[in-house]
C-alpha cells in the first residue's frame, strides 16, 4: 500500500472488541480442551503444545522481520492457531512434527497469502492435512502411555461397541484436544457468551451430520451411536473452534447456514463412506475452499436491486 | 552476444527462457512425472530429442509447409518423432518406459515443442533452430530433474535413488505426492523470480535481453517476437496490424452509442 495514503479502514469509532482481544478470548475458551489433553496424555502433550506455539509465533516474528511488515504477533492469531494444530495432533507426536506443522501453517497457508485476514485456508487445518499425508503412520499413532489400540471412532467403524460415558468426558485415545467434549462445549459456551462466535455454523454443522447419520449410518436413529459420533474424534472441536473461524467462514447468514450443512454432508460421508474414520479436517478444508462461491450465491441484494425491471 | 548464435540459443533456452521456470510451459509432465530425479532427467531428455529433432525438421521445411496448415503440419512431424522416440524407449530402456507411461505419448501435445515450432524454427535457419530446441530441451531436463532431486531428498531422502539423508531422516512423503510437486515448482519459480528481479535491479534490463516471445508483454515491441516478425514478414504483417487497430478504433465507439440508445430505448 502506499505510504502516502495512511487512511485507516473504517469504521473509526474505536471498539474495545480488537483482534487480539478475540483471539486471545479463543486461546482462553480453548485451555479448557488443551488442559484436559495435558490431563489426559501427560507431559508429552505439554510439550508438544507449547513447541507447536512457539514455533506459530516466531514464524510469524521471523517472516514479517524477514520482509520487513509490521510484526503482528501481538493480535494473538499466531497463539491459536499454534494452540489449534497442537490439539489436533496425537501426543505420541516427536516435538519435530510441530515444528513443521508450525512452519508450514504460519509460513505457507497464512504469510505467504498476505497475512490474517486474506488466508483462504484454516492454517491450523491446512498444516494438519499436510502432517496427515506426510507422515501418516505418526499422525494416526494414537498409542500412548495411557491408552493403547484403536481411537472410539476406529472401533465404531469396525462395529466394536464403544465406552459412551468415556467419550464424553474425553478419557479415551486420540488426539491432544479432541477428546473430552465437555471440555471443549465449556469452552465454546464462553466464546457464544462473549458473543465472538454463534450458533450458526456449528448448529447447522452438527444437525446436518445427525440427520445424515440417521440416514445413511446403517442404524437408524439411535441415540446412543449418534453420541458416539458427535463425542468422538474431532467433530467438536471442529464444529465450534475451526470452522468458526473468522477468516475462512462465509461472511453472510445464509451462507454460513449453507457452509455448516456442507461441512456436516462432507463430515458425513467422509466417516461413514471414506476409508479412514475420520474426515473433519478434510470436510472443513473443502468448506473453505467453496466459501467465495457461498459467498457469491447468497450475497444479499441491495435495496432497490433485483426483482421485476420496472 | 550475437543473436541466434549456437551459444547464444543455449543459454537462452537453459536461464533466460527456461521454459519450465520462466515461461511456464509443459506444466503437465513438470507437476505429473517429476516424482524422482531419474523420471525428471529421463522425461527431460526425452523431449530434448523430439524438440531438436522436430524444430529441425520444421526448420527444413519452413518454406515448404503453405502458412494455413502449418499446425497440423507441425504436429505430424512431432508425432513422428515422439513415436520414434517412445519405441526406442519401450525397447532399450523398459524401466524408464514404465515410470514415464502415458507422458511419453503425450510430449505431442507439449506446449514447449509446438511453442518453439511456431515461435522459432519457423521463421529460422536449421542450425539455430536446432540449437534452440536443444538449449530449450537442456532447460527443461535441468528444471525437471532439479524439481525431481529436490522431490526424491523430502519425500523419500534419495537423489537418483541412493540415500543421502541420515537414517534418523522421516520422509515427508507429501514430496513425492501431487501438492509436493505444486509446492516445489512455486518455491523454485519465486527463487528464480528473485535472481532475476535482483539482476533488473543492477541496472540490466533483462526484459531487453531476451530474444523469443516471453511473458513481458509490456516490452514485447521493443525486443521479442513480434519485432522480429516486422523484420522478416516485413509490410504485409504490419499493415493487417494496422488495420486491426483502426477497425477498433472505428467500432468502440459505434458499440458504445449503440448501447446508449438501447438503454434509452428501455
Amino acid at each position: 500500500m502506499s505510504d502516502l495514503m495512511k487512511v485507516s479502514s473504517n469504521p473509526h469509532i474505536r471498539s474495545r472488541v480488537t483482534t487480539s482481544n478475540i483471539m486471545l478470548a479463543v486461546v482462553i475458551a480453548l485451555l479448557p480442551a488443551a488442559g484436559f489433553g495435558v490431563y489426559n496424555f501427560g507431559l508429552d502433550a505439554l510439550i508438544l503444545i507449547f513447541v507447536t506455539v512457539a514455533t506459530c509465533v516466531l514464524t510469524e516474528l521471523i517472516y514479517e522481520k524477514a520482509m520487513r511488515k509490521k510484526v503482528t504477533i501481538g493480535d494473538f492469531s499466531a497463539v491459536v492457531t499454534g494452540l489449534l494444530l497442537a490439539l489436533n495432533l496425537p501426543s505420541s507426536a516427536p516435538w519435530w512434527i510441530g515444528v513443521i506443522g508450525g512452519i508450514f501453517a504460519i509460513l505457507v497457508v497464512k504469510m505467504l497469502f498476505g497475512g490474517l485476514g486474506q488466508n483462504f485456508m484454516n492454517p491450523a487445518l491446512g498444516a494438519r492435512c499436510f502432517l496427515l499425508i506426510s507422515y501418516t503412520s505418526i499422525m494416526c499413532n494414537f498409542e500412548c502411555d495411557a491408552y493403547t489400540g484403536a481411537t472410539p471412532l476406529a472401533s465404531l467403524k469396525a462395529g466394536e461397541s464403544v465406552d459412551l460415558l468415556a467419550m464424553v468426558v474425553g478419557k479415551t485415545g486420540g488426539t491432544i484436544g479432541e477428546t473430552s467434549m465437555i471440555a471443549i462445549v465449556i469452552g465454546a459456551c464462553l466464546l457464544i457468551l462473549l458473543g465472538i462466535i454463534d450458533l450458526k455454523i456449528p448448529g447447522s454443522y452438527i444437525v446436518t451430520f445427525v440427520v445424515f447419520i440417521v440416514l445413511f449410518g446403517g442404524h437408524g436413529f439411535d441415540p446412543a451411536f449418534i453420541t458416539a459420533h458427535l463425542a468422538g474424534g474431532g467433530l467438536m472441536l471442529g464444529a465450534f473452534f475451526m470452522a468458526t473461524d473468522y477468516v475462512t467462514r462465509p461472511v453472510t447468514k445464509k451462507g454460513q447456514y449453507l457452509y455448516g450443512a456442507i461441512l456436516g454432508l462432507l463430515t458425513g460421508i467422509f466417516r461413514i463412506f471414506g476409508p479412514s474414520a475420520e474426515g473433519v479436517s478434510y470436510a472443513i478444508i473443502l468448506g473453505n475452499l467453496l466459501v467465495p462461491l457461498i459467498e457469491k450465491i447468497t450475497m444479499p441484494k441491495a435495496f432497490g436491486k433485483g426483482g421485476e425491471r420496472a | 552476444m550475437k543473436q541466434n548464435s549456437i551459444s547464444e540459443r543455449l543459454i537462452n533456452g537453459l536461464i533466460k527462457e527456461n521454459p519450465t521456470f520462466v515461461l511456464m510451459l509443459g506444466m503437465c509432465p513438470t507437476l505429473a512425472v517429476t516424482t524422482s530425479a531419474i523420471n525428471g532427467l529421463g522425461m527431460g531428455l526425452t523431449t530434448m530429442v523430439v524438440l531438436a529433432l522436430s524444430n529441425m525438421f520444421i526448420s527444413l521445411l519452413r518454406k515448404v509447409i503453405p502458412d494455413k496448415v502449418r499446425i497440423p503440419a507441425f504436429i505430424v512431424i512431432i508425432a513422428s518423432f515422439v513415436t520414434v522416440v517412445e519405441l526406442l524407449l519401450k525397447a532399450f530402456i523398459p524401466f524408464l518406459y514404465d515410470a514415464l507411461g502415458l507422458y511419453i505419448p503425450l510430449i505431442v501435445v507439449n506446449c514447449i515443442i509446438l511453442g518453439r515450432a511456431e515461435a522459432y524454427a519457423s521463421k529460422n535457419d536449421v542450425i539455430s533452430s536446432l540449437f534452440d530446441g536443444i538449449g530449450m530441451g537442456l532447460g527443461f531436463t535441468c528444471a525437471l530433474t532439479i524439481i525431481g532431486a529436490i522431490r526424491e531428498l523430502l519425500g523419500a531422502g534419495q537423489i537418483f535413488g541412493a540415500n543421502v539423508m541420515p537414517e534418523s531422516y522421516v520422509p515427508c512423503s507429501i514430496f513425492v505426492l501431487a501438492p509436493g510437486a505444486f509446492f516445489v515448482l512455486a518455491v523454485l519459480t519465486a527463487i528464480q523470480n528473485k535472481v532475476k528481479l535482483a539482476g533488473e535491479k543492477k541496472g540490466k534490463d533483462m526484459s531487453k535481453i531476451q530474444s523469443g516471445c516471453n511473458s513481458d508483454c509490456m516490452n514485447c515491441k521493443e525486443s521479442g517476437c513480434s519485432k522480429r516478425l516486422f523484420d522478416e514478414s516485413a509490410k504485409g504483417a504490419a499493415d493487417d496490424l494496422k488495420v486491426i487497430e483502426i477497425t477498433e478504433e472505428n467500432d468502440l465507439p459505434d458499440i458504445n452509442t449503440e448501447k446508449k440508445e438501447e438503454e434509452k430505448n428501455d
